[in-house]
């Protein structure tokens, strides 16, 4: 496998606050990679860097082979970024959008009409092409900033927040385009995101990411599974609590009142076991750490849900321009 | 390499969006229209200047007017563009800073230009002659006004972090532009004070500039007027295509 992204020390510092605090990073072509945290974590500072939108304070890293500081063209060249709000001209046609974008990429002439049919097939809409994007829904729009994203054939897309603002069904659309874009365009995705779901579902690696410095870093099933197998939550009115602490793939029991928290390694497996040294159970619940519980394990808070203020380029552009 | 097209693209950009925005073109030549049919027309009632009546007195500055609110508005607009719009796509793009910013002044010229010839149309019903030399030195003219204007327009665009400072912008500066300019009265005999500022208001020479082409009657020679904004405009050119430089 080759190395699509390498970071050294990358380090950015707004006066006196630290964004992003000397990362190391490595992604491999290839992988849907997530960098997951609360806004303001600096997840969005590291996308602008190497997106080459902000220069670092110190540290480097290369993108695809290309330096950020001393490559930036090659770099902007070889990248596509799907920005957090909308930024397709809704005075034109989709069809339009993507022609401009293919001009101001130097997509070669002869090239130009097949990749924006392509384009517009990965994201399905042909039909809507010559529709001004102003009679688009969000999920629309979304998806034709995808297919834009696409359109110079970059080996590596980032994407900010791809679903922020977006109900629940086209958010499981948008999903499931990026799936599809991954499969068959070959493309490397780096994204941030602050959904739990979002990651779950779509990163093959996660990083998570808080005060600039990254808490943990692998696949959502290892790091979920490192806090600790699963939690099995019972209600028992005598619970017989010794003969199950002695057991080795039970890592915790808690008591409140009725209710028993066990923590234990494959809990399907022993689950029946469990339950006939316990005595009369009036319900149990077998829950799998979800990524939040992850987040609130390397972090020590929950992660918030709610929307950022405007879009995270935008923000670090503004950030850095009052300077 | 691609920088031709990135700069095709900008332009075509800024021509898609002002042949669909036709209600603004409308709009923005109502303006213009008004001043020279009612101000124009009223005040002219009762006084002639120069030998023409006030109307016809009047009609160059109004054409400059025109180039003049729709270049710099034009300039002006990349503070929303940049937050909201394509804009910050194209900033991303690997094109050059000098290509974003030429791409975006003649894309403002062009509209301010398409403006301006449906002024000079209507010149046509004040009785204003026309011949094809004094056409073109006319369009050249609005030319050179409209990428000084344009360019001001996005420097302060490229400058300011909000709109908030807009309606400051439009009492301080575009309208004082525009009554400076001698657009409406003669400047040949005007109190010190005034001379002064007339003077070091750059829309002033493209009005005589263009009094002098279409009425016959300028303060200086018309070769010199066009020197002048013609410097006002690579001024602007030059301190535009650095503020897109640092334009993050």
């Amino acid at each position: 496998m080759t190395t699509a992204v390498e970071t050294e020390e990358l380090r950015k510092e707004f006066g006196d606050l630290v964004a992003v605090d000397s990362l190391d990073l490595k992604i491999e072509e290839g992988e849907i990679f997530g960098l997951l945290g609360p806004n303001g974590a600096g997840k969005t500072t590291t996308l602008s860097m190497l997106a080459t939108l902000v220069k670092p304070t110190s540290g480097t890293g290369r993108v695809n082979g290309y330096d950020i500081l001393k490559q930036p063209d090659e770099v902007r060249h070889s990248i596509g970024i799907v920005f957090q709000d909308p930024s397709s001209d809704d005075i034109l046609t989709g069809w339009e959008n993507l022609y401009l974008h293919a001009l101001m990429f130097g997509v070669a002439k002869v090239e130009r009409k097949q990749r924006i049919q392509h384009a517009l097939d990965l994201v399905d809409l042909q039909d809507r092409a010559h529709d001004l994007v102003k009679k688009y829904s969000g999920g629309m729009r979304r998806r034709l900033e995808l297919a834009r994203g696409l359109m110079h054939n970059p080996r590596i897309l980032f994407l900010d927040e791809p679903t922020l603002g977006l109900d629940p069904q086209t958010r499981e659309h948008i999903w499931a385009y990026i799936e599809n874009i991954v499969k068959s365009e070959r493309v490397t995705v780096i994204m941030t995101t602050h959904y739990m779901d979002e990651a779950d579902r779509l990163c093959n690696r996660v990083a998570i990411i808080d005060h600039g410095k990254i808490g943990a870093l692998d696949k959502p099933s290892v790091l979920k599974t490192k806090v600790g197998g699963e939690i099995i939550r019972l209600r028992a009115r005598t619970p017989k609590l010794e003969p199950i602490k002695e057991l080795d793939y039970v890592l915790s029991v808690s008591q409140s009142g009725s209710t028993l928290l066990l923590t234990v390694r494959d809990a399907s497996a022993h689950l029946q076991e469990i339950l006939g040294k316990i005595g009369d159970v009036e319900s149990v619940e077998v829950h799998t750490p979800t990524l939040n519980d992850v987040f609130l394990y390397y972090t020590g808070r929950e992660i918030r849900e709610e929307s950022g203020e405007g879009g995270v380029f935008e923000r670090i552009a503004q950030r850095a321009g009052r300077r | 390499m691609g920088e031709l097209e990135g700069f095709y693209a900008l332009w075509y950009r800024e021509l898609k969006v002002f042949t669909r925005e036709r209600s603004r073109v409308v709009s923005s030549l109502i303006t213009p229209l008004l001043w020279i049919i009612v101000f124009g027309g009223g005040l002219g009632s009762a006084v002639s200047l120069g030998g023409v009546n006030y109307q016809v007195f009047i009609f160059p500055g109004i054409l400059a007017m025109t180039i003049m609110f729709s270049s710099i508005f034009f300039g002006l607009y990349i503070v929303w563009d940049r937050k909201i719009d394509f804009f910050k796509e194209v900033l991303v793009a690997p094109l050059s800073r000098v290509t974003i910013f030429a791409g975006k002044m003649v894309g403002g010229c062009t509209d301010a230009l398409l403006q301006g010839s449906a002024m000079l149309l209507f010149g046509v019903a004040l009785g204003v002659k026309y011949n094809l030399l004094v056409l073109l030195l006319s369009f050249l003219f609005l030319f050179v006004l409209a990428s000084a204007l344009v360019s001001l327009g996005l420097i302060i665009g490229a400058n300011m972090e909000s709109p908030e400072g807009f309606q400051l912008i439009v009492s301080f500066l575009i309208f004082p532009m525009f009554f400076f300019s001698g657009a409406l009265f003669p400047i040949d005999n005007l109190p010190h004070y005034l001379l002064v500022v007339t003077m070091l208001d750059p829309v002033t020479y493209a009005v005589d500039g263009l009094r002098g082409l279409l009425l016959g009657s300028s303060q200086l020679p018309i070769a010199l007027n066009l020197a002048i904004l013609t410097a006002f405009a690579a001024l602007m050119v030059g301190i535009g295509t650095w503020s897109f430089k640092r334009l993050k």
